[in-house]
């Protein structure tokens, strides 16, 4: 139980990269599981549940994952399809938008437009693959939205691109299913429900500021929603599914909400 | 309600759903506190102010908000129920109100200088009813900046009032700030004069029915 001592309690001046930390976090997690059993310390104390047997602290973070599902739930009765969210002028947009992912901007993999497909999967009527010039010639809508991530940081952006309900029903997508799974170029991947994939301020994105996506930012084709945090919203997606089997997600498979509706 | 409002002689000072909702509230808050630093250590508001990671509840970004979004049900309805017992019974008008201002000057000096008198737990001197009315009104603030942070879509208007998402972030952030300072001086002054702490376990004097 004792933990080794870091040079300082506190975070120092010229911290490493945020994304180096998460990146590592889950793999440190499965390692050492002393985060959890301090956890389990600090509510023991307080509830008198006493102990701190690795028992205690899965069955603690298995209770801690169905008040999770159960917030899933909340958050979909909370959400009202027809609410927008709020939209900023033109002046408040950032350029460029602000990086995120699961590892640093210098390893971004551009995605090649001439090659790349988009690949449709499940309760889909007609699913042969779109290329980068069929999505681009489909009707395009402009929101200029709040980017708000599950860190705390945000930034307004201007984005452009097919709403996604207009795409699930060209595509003949079955639109009573529960989900909307997306795959990436950058093996990472997410999914949304159905109700917030139908949201009118939901896109399928191909353009920032008026101008293609820059590859760090998930070119070509990229999922914007308004209702939701940032890292519901897949960069470089290369295939999407409709479906009714929860498909779950990179960070949610680690314990991040799911719903995580704004 | 019928049977907590009725006359009964001999009643405590801290009546049973008093001292159980003081207790739930506690354990609710410190696991609200010690995981929201975790989540605020993400993105710092206060750039030089970071908190020491053996203080955080959870290891990591996902279990602190798994804490934090796990213990905000018990404590906003464990709050709900206290606000609802507190004004059906009358509990917050006779023990909290009313307070003269010239009071609470000399109580906050005495206080200061240790002096405060404190032989009669069962009547709250002017500091205490302000701190008490202070953190209630700051749990309050808690429950709706933390609704503005986690729907600020929803709950548009709400997040407004703050300014935008990072005003109610910042006054989430003060509202946490302001309980830990009330934590401090409650647990202080609670050991100094720990006949309060047993009176919030065994219920404390009994006292006359207009007083509870």
């Amino acid at each position: 139980m004792t933990r080794p001592l870091s040079k300082s309690r506190f975070r120092p001046g010229d911290a490493p990269d945020a994304t180096i930390l998460r990146e590592h976090a889950p793999l440190l997690r499965d390692i050492e599981r002393r985060g959890l059993l301090r956890g389990s310390l600090s509510l023991g104390a307080l509830a008198m549940l006493g102990g701190c047997s690795p028992k205690d602290s899965e069955s603690i973070q298995a209770t801690l994952r169905a008040i999770s599902r159960f917030n899933d739930r909340m958050q979909a009765l909370l959400f009202d399809p027809t609410r927008l969210a709020p939209t900023y002028p033109e002046s408040m947009v950032l350029k460029p938008p602000r990086f995120n992912a699961f590892y640093g901007v210098e390893d971004v993999r551009p995605v090649d437009g001439a090659t790349w497909k988009l690949e449709l999967a499940g309760r889909i009527a007609e699913r042969q693959p779109w290329s980068v010039a069929q999505i681009m010639a489909l009707p395009e809508q402009e929101i200029i939205i709040r980017h708000i991530c599950v860190e705390g940081w945000d930034y307004i952006g201007q984005w452009s691109g097919v709403p996604l309900r207009l795409f699930l029903e060209r595509v003949g997508a079955d639109l009573s299913c529960r989900y909307v799974a997306f795959r990436c170029a950058d093996d990472y991947w997410g999914s949304i429900d159905m109700a917030s994939a139908l949201h009118p301020q939901t896109l399928l994105a191909t353009k920032y500021a008026g101008e293609a996506i820059a590859d760090p930012f998930g070119y070509p084709l990229r999922l914007r929603t308004a209702v939701k945090l940032g890292f519901k919203n897949p960069k470089w997606i290369t295939s999407i599914e409709v479906t009714n089997d929860y498909p779950g997600g990179y960070w949610e498979d680690r314990g991040f909400n799911w719903f995580s509706g704004l | 309600m019928e049977p907590m409002t009725a006359p009964r002689p001999g009643r405590r000072l801290h009546p049973w759903p008093i001292r159980i909702m003081h207790w739930v509230n506690a354990a609710a808050m410190i696991v609200m506190i010690l995981s929201g630093i975790g989540i605020y250590n993400d993105e710092a508001i206060l750039g030089w102010v970071f908190f020491p990671h053996w203080l955080l509840l959870g290891s990591w970004a996902a279990e602190h908000l798994l804490w934090h979004f796990a213990a905000m049900w018990v404590l906003v309805f464990n709050g709900l129920l206290y606000l609802l017992y507190g004004l059906l019974t009358g509990r917050f008008r006779r023990k909290l109100l009313p307070i003269s201002g010239r009071e609470a000057v000399a109580d906050v000096r005495d206080a200061l200088r240790f002096k405060l008198a404190h032989e009669d737990l069962t009547v709250y001197n002017s500091v205490q009813k302000l701190l008490y009315i202070g953190v209630i009104l700051a749990a309050i603030l808690q429950v709706v900046s933390g609704i503005a942070i986690w729907k600020p879509v929803q709950f548009s208007g709400l997040t407004a009032l703050f300014g935008d998402f990072q005003g109610a972030r910042l006054a989430h952030f003060l509202g946490m700030a302001g309980i830990v300072g009330f934590l401090f001086v409650h647990v202080a002054l609670a050991l100094l004069v720990p006949r309060t702490l047993a009176a919030m376990v065994t219920g404390g004097p009994v006292v006359p029915e207009e007083r509870t």
